[in-house]
């Protein structure tokens, strides 16, 4: 089957993204390398988020909270002295599924604006937890001195080791949402999303597919929080602030929700234009200082113009295998 | 003889003072087309949705092959084998017809835990629902987007899927509502070719349908069944025709 404009597309951002280090480091601009590494961190959670909200019509306001529980996994364990990777990761992992399966086992009993404000209230009570627990560093957090450690495999304090690790993760994430979203599975929550009167009809109980697929998407922005907080060797409840489960949920949008690559698209629409926004220098003052302001104008015009977000100008695969 | 396919005792739904169903006994034999009749708000959608589960009951019994599901939710009765079309058009709008009835085979093949092959690509669930839709006549229309189709092929679309779960009993909400007139007898001569294989429970306002096509018609009235019989036996009934057909007449 041939592929479609918006797969090939992301192709190319995928190699092109391999390239940037080669890049970066031929015109001396190691910033780029910092700032692509994190657009491909918020891309991993975003994917995540995009799974239960694209796919699964779960409006998460609270998505911030498993960056959080990962980079706390991460952070926590470091300032007690351990710093093997793969024990820190598998935690970050495994306590964002399981604080995802509390979290999603009361909220999808409900739907519509009850779902935004329960999953928000459970994150901003992690984020007062964060705040108030002074041995973490409380709302001031604290400095990770160590990044986790893959002994004899790989260093993450190697800035373009690092990268290569997360652009990985990265392609290894958006196929698995991939494959998930298409199997069997998958046309389990999309259908609940598009009727479910029409879906228990026929014989589903949705909510056991809907709350595994919150599991797995808190599962993955775990990874993400535990990537973020080696990326800023810092640890902040700000990871867990309501503003930034409003970020995840803008690059979604923006991206083209419910598609394979708009989380990615989205990421780095939005971080990009955050930095030309601020940084850029031919741009006169004022926009540097309401640089805001112009963001939220073209978010604005995204919503408004372009139902589908960036990925929705470009044509996706007939059989709608990409959703 | 066997019990009936369908064995509805007493039953009750009231919202608030007003009794919606009240007091409704009704059997529905196996391979028979029993059509419900009944003048507006005389309780036929409550009714439908008691014994399709979407709506609790609040007293009396649902036997269904010889099984009480009277508290059992609507996915585990379409298990059971009991399907239903909806008055108002309920389909999956932005998927292919061919997805809508694969999806309604995949309900009935195990669970669905499972992650990784694409379903479309998936001859056991693609196949079945393939040849569901030729027996519906929608054969040629697969690929489309459920919502690019015309407003009798929707309706035709979501009878498929309640056929791909190869129900024992099929509730049908209204089948023909809003439908014109060639589309309309187009549903009705289908609905015919299912009479005798699949049981059918109708409801109906089509009187012309539901004479063509009923083997035995219950009137309810204020959410009580006031007379059951073959539909000559109808006809001549003096209190259907006061209470109902009176009014057509």
């Amino acid at each position: 089957m041939k592929p479609s404009p918006r797969t090939l597309v992301l192709f190319a951002v995928l190699a092109l993204l391999a390239a940037v280090p080669t890049l970066a480091a031929a015109f001396n601009q190691p910033f780029y390398l910092d700032l692509f590494r994190r657009i491909m961190i918020f891309a991993i959670a975003a994917a995540s988020l995009n799974l239960i909200l694209g796919y699964g019509g779960m409006v998460s306001f609270g998505h911030a909270a498993y960056l959080g529980i990962g980079a706390y996994a991460v952070g926590v364990l470091a300032h007690h002295g351990i710093h093997n990777g793969w024990l820190q990761w598998a935690v970050a992992i495994g306590g964002s599924a399981l604080v995802a399966l509390v979290i999603g086992a009361v909220s999808i009993r409900t739907s519509g604006i009850y779902f935004i404000m329960i999953t928000l209230a459970f994150t901003q009570m992690l984020y007062y937890m964060g705040i108030s627990i002074e041995e973490y560093g409380g709302d001031d957090g604290i400095r990770v001195a160590k990044l986790s450690q893959f002994e004899g495999l790989i260093d993450l304090a190697n800035p373009t080791a690092f990268y290569y690790v997360v652009l990985a993760l990265l392609a290894v994430v958006l196929l698995l949402v991939h494959r998930l979203v298409n199997s069997r599975f998958g046309m389990v929550i999309r259908a609940a999303k598009s009727n479910d009167a029409r879906t228990r009809a026929i014989g589903f109980s949705p909510y056991p597919y809907r709350l595994a697929a919150f599991v797995i998407a808190g599962a993955i922005c775990g990874l993400a929080g535990a990537l973020l907080v080696n990326q800023t060797a810092y640890l902040t409840p700000e990871f867990m602030n309501w503003t930034r489960s409003g970020e995840l949920m803008f690059m979604v949008i923006l991206g083209g929700i419910g598609t394979t690559a708009g989380p990615l698209f989205g990421a780095a629409a939005l971080l990009l234009l955050e930095d030309l926004l601020q940084g850029w220098s031919l741009l006169p003052k004022l926009v540097h200082n309401f640089w805001q302001f112009y963001l939220g104008i073209v978010l604005v015009l995204v919503v408004l113009f372009a139902k589908r977000g960036l990925a929705g100008l470009l044509r996706g695969s007939k059989d709608g295998a990409d959703g | 003889m066997a019990e009936p396919m369908l064995v509805v005792e007493n039953l009750r739904k009231s919202f608030g003072a007003l009794a919606a169903t009240d007091g409704v006994n009704l059997e529905v034999r196996e391979g028979e087309t029993h059509a419900i009749i009944g003048p507006n708000g005389a309780g036929k959608t409550t009714l439908i949705s008691q014994l399709s589960g979407t709506l609790r009951t609040d007293e009396g019994s649902i036997r269904f092959a010889g099984e009480d599901i009277t508290e059992l939710p609507a996915p585990e009765r379409s298990r059971k084998g009991l399907a239903r079309s909806f008055q108002i058009t309920s389909i999956y709008r932005e998927f292919t017809a061919l997805d809508n009835v694969a999806l309604a085979v995949q309900a009935h093949a195990g669970h669905s835990f499972r992650f990784w092959r694409p379903a479309r690509a998936d001859a056991a669930l693609r196949d079945p629902a393939r040849a569901v839709l030729e027996e519906v006549g929608l054969g040629a229309r697969a690929e489309l987007v459920a919502a690019n189709l015309a407003h009798g092929e929707q309706r035709q679309l979501e009878i498929a899927m309640a056929l791909a779960t190869r129900p024992r009993l099929l509730l049908l909400d209204e089948p023909v509502a809003g439908m014109g007139t060639d589309e309309s007898l187009r549903m009705v001569e289908f609905l015919a070719t299912l009479k005798g294989s699949k049981t059918m429970l109708l409801v109906e306002h089509d009187m012309d349908a539901v004479f063509t096509l009923a083997d035995r018609i219950s009137v309810l009235v204020y959410g009580r069944i006031i007379a059951t019989g073959r539909p000559e036996e109808i006809r001549a009934n003096p209190e259907v025709r006061a209470a109902y057909l009176g009014e057509e007449a």
